[in-house]
């Protein structure tokens, strides 16, 4: 088991045609994943890296029964291809692509309201269940199967603690990247709640950053409903207030989403924050030997 | 991308959100000049900079007549201000806003942000103009008020009027003040603002409702489809380094300390800055270099941290998944062989290509210290810089 995607998701591309999603094409099918098609208005009919492309999204859906699609899109028609996604009724849809403005998004939550799909990103690297499915742009091979389930708005700093983990023998059921925007289709909490429901996930690392309030709530929600441990990291406890820290949504502002707050809520609510970055994975490992738990998310 | 207020004034008349008359100057005797032409009996010499709290450092002035319009403009021109919003080093003053005076008989504030929460944007006001909101919003969150919009149909009509109630608007005024409301929100969405906030909204002696200040942010990612917008970029209000980064797709954030950083991502970039202030060392730059950099782009990033004087040393720390880490390790040997290196370089590869970067390395006859860890590598650069 596992969330959102597992061996048998069928994924269409979006924006198929495009050199970084070609690439990318390439490498999560040699990873295994179940690329079924992709999409470019204009080259239906062709083929990229051997498979079939459509002129829309419904088409592909119904010519290839894929129920998941990964977009590559460029920024000023990315939201207008997570809403043609979401009409053509997918379960999932992962959006790698970044620069999105901000009011775009509010439109395309607005829009999904009430609706079936569960949008990840925008701005994020994927989703990845280890040997099983990679949808996105991480680098599959630092990913080992196994039971932590790892939720993070950065994607370096997901493979950090996936590296971390991995060199450790611990293994991961999903690592999830929900993005660094402030407008996004998944937060912490949903995350959360899969990897709460879903038997294969033993425990759970959530990385966030300055800007905003998600980490609080989550912290809040993980309190009183997780069953499993959670510990965490926050990036950005040395940014200056003001300033953007890449991400459009890391940044303090008017005295909120500093690191210190974050990390003192999610002490407060029994998650173990790491120090640093590179002890992400040692306060894991220290909180599932606490909890006797190692052993078996060290064997899967 | 932040504008001057008379810029933001142009755009709110625009929209019909009435200003008041104001011309900008960049000379003094352009200054004295505006005030001629607005002549009205008094005007408000106000400094142009990308940063609040200017009344409280002297940067505005009411002038009762064209000498003391002279004297003023003089005095703030050329002047550097300190602000809680500029940092201890200040903003100097190189424009003037020329404004007529206006009789003000109360004072509000109003502003639209995106509200993460909501996931909307949200219309804030408070009966308490012209002081910090954020000190409102501490001391007194009762006097804030707010409205949730639906983007699909925008600040309606009644959002605007119990907004306006709510902050006590004079009754015959509520119509004026909740059509500016609604024309100001439409300024936000047609220009893809981040923030637009009037502070202070005045009513006036003469019964009008007015913005007496405008502070207008865009986002970043749209101003693509805003081309008078980019025109009003004053690169006079931002730091050297940042611009000549921005022209490489490269996102670099100039900081106080002496520990030049290059990473991969965002994230791993905020977090290599923690880990050496962790290991009681200053980092100089927050610096991401992108997912899809060349080498190339990795020289000119290598190029930026050593054009800040402030450098001792530098730390490049890559966990290479899309970027490899060859194409970093070949642009940091290119760039460190073109512009000299002085200075202690620590570099941590991680990720895909890692052995053909790190012999990349080895083999450039540089004198490079490779680190094994993010930690490892963090205080290796805090011993070397000492």
């Amino acid at each position: 088991m596992s969330v959102y995607i597992n061996k048998d998701t069928k994924v269409i591309v979006q924006g198929i045609t495009g050199s970084t999603a070609l690439f990318h094409t390439k490498q999560m099918l040699e990873y295994g994943t179940k690329i079924v098609g992709g999409v470019t208005p204009g080259k239906g009919g062709t083929e990229a890296e051997g498979v079939p492309v459509f002129n829309t999204v419904s088409e592909a859906v119904t010519e290839t029964g894929a129920n998941a699609s990964v977009i590559y899109v460029p920024a000023p028609f990315a939201a207008d291809a997570i809403l043609e996604a979401v009409d053509a009724e997918l379960d999932l849809v992962i959006c790698i692509t970044e620069h999105i403005p901000v009011l775009d998004m509010v439109k395309v939550k607005r829009y999904m309201e009430g609706k079936k799909t569960r949008l990840i990103g925008p701005n994020c690297p994927g989703v990845i269940t280890p040997e099983e499915c990679k949808i996105g742009i991480m680098p599959g091979y630092i990913h080992k199967k196994g039971h932590v389930g790892v939720v993070s708005r950065s994607g370096t700093l997901t493979y950090e603690a996936v590296h971390q983990l991995s060199q450790e023998g611990i293994g991961q059921s999903t690592a999830v990247g929900i993005g660094g925007d402030p407008v996004n289709g998944t937060d912490f909490i949903d995350v959360l709640k899969a990897f709460n429901d879903d038997p294969e996930t033993h425990a759970v690392i959530m990385i966030g950053e300055i800007g905003g309030t998600a980490e609080e709530e989550a912290a809040l929600w993980v309190k009183e409903n997780m069953t499993k441990p959670v510990v965490g990291f926050i990036g950005g406890r040395t940014a200056p207030a003001g300033k953007r820290m890449g991400h459009a949504g890391a940044i303090i502002s008017g005295g909120k989403g500093t690191a210190d707050e974050k990390i003192r809520v999610m002490n407060e609510c029994g998650i173990k924050v790491a120090e640093t970055p590179s002890v992400m994975g040692e306060t894991l490992i220290s909180v599932l030997k606490e909890k006797g738990i190692y052993e078996p998310c060290k064997t899967h | 991308m932040n504008i001057h207020e008379y810029q933001g004034k142009e755009i709110l008349r625009q929209y019909g959100v009435s200003v008041p008359n104001g011309r900008v100057a960049f000379t003094v005797d352009e200054a004295v000049e505006a005030a001629k032409e607005l002549g009205t009996e008094v005007v408000v010499v106000k400094a142009q900079i990308h940063a609040g709290g200017r009344g409280k450092a002297g940067g505005v002035k009411v002038a009762k007549n064209l000498d003391e319009a002279r004297t003023y403009a003089q005095e703030i021109l050329g002047k550097t201000l300190v602000t809680h919003q500029t940092g201890p080093a200040g903003k100097e003053v190189k424009r003037l806003l020329i404004e007529e005076g206006c009789d003000i008989s109360k004072e509000y504030y109003i502003g639209l942000v995106l509200d993460r929460a909501t996931n909307s944007v949200v219309l804030m006001a408070s009966e308490e103009g012209g002081t910090e909101i954020e000190e409102v919003a501490e001391k007194t969150p009762e006097k804030i008020f707010k409205e949730v919009i639906d983007p699909v149909v925008g600040l309606t009509g009644f959002q605007a009027r119990r907004i306006a109630f709510n902050i006590n608007i004079p009754t015959k005024l509520i119509n004026k003040a909740s059509k500016l409301m609604v024309n100001l929100y439409t300024a936000f969405v047609e220009k893809d603002c981040s923030i637009a906030e009037i502070n202070p909204l005045v009513v006036t002696g003469d019964g009008n409702v007015m913005a007496l200040d405008a502070k207008l942010n865009f986002d970043d990612n749209a101003i693509y489809r805003h081309k008078d917008i980019a025109e009003f970029r004053d690169l006079d209000e931002e730091d050297a380094k940042e611009i000549e980064a921005s022209k490489h797709g490269l996102s670099y954030i100039s900081l106080d300390g002496n520990i030049g950083c290059m990473v991969n991502g965002a994230g791993l970039a905020m977090a290599t800055m923690d880990i050496i202030k962790h290991y009681m060392g200053d980092p100089a730059n927050f610096l991401d270099v992108g997912g899809g950099a060349t080498e190339e782009k990795v020289k000119e990033a290598f190029k930026i941290i050593l054009s800040d004087q402030n450098v001792k040393g530098i730390f490049v720390n890559i966990f290479g998944g899309i970027m490899k880490c060859d194409i970093i390790a070949a642009g940091v040997v290119a760039a460190a062989k073109e512009l000299g290196l002085d200075v202690p370089l620590v570099v941590r590869l991680e990720g895909t290509n890692v052995d053909l970067g790190k012999k990349i390395l080895k083999e450039s006859g540089l004198n490079i210290t490779a680190a094994e860890s993010m930690a490892d590598g963090a205080q290796k650069i805090v011993s070397l810089v000492g």
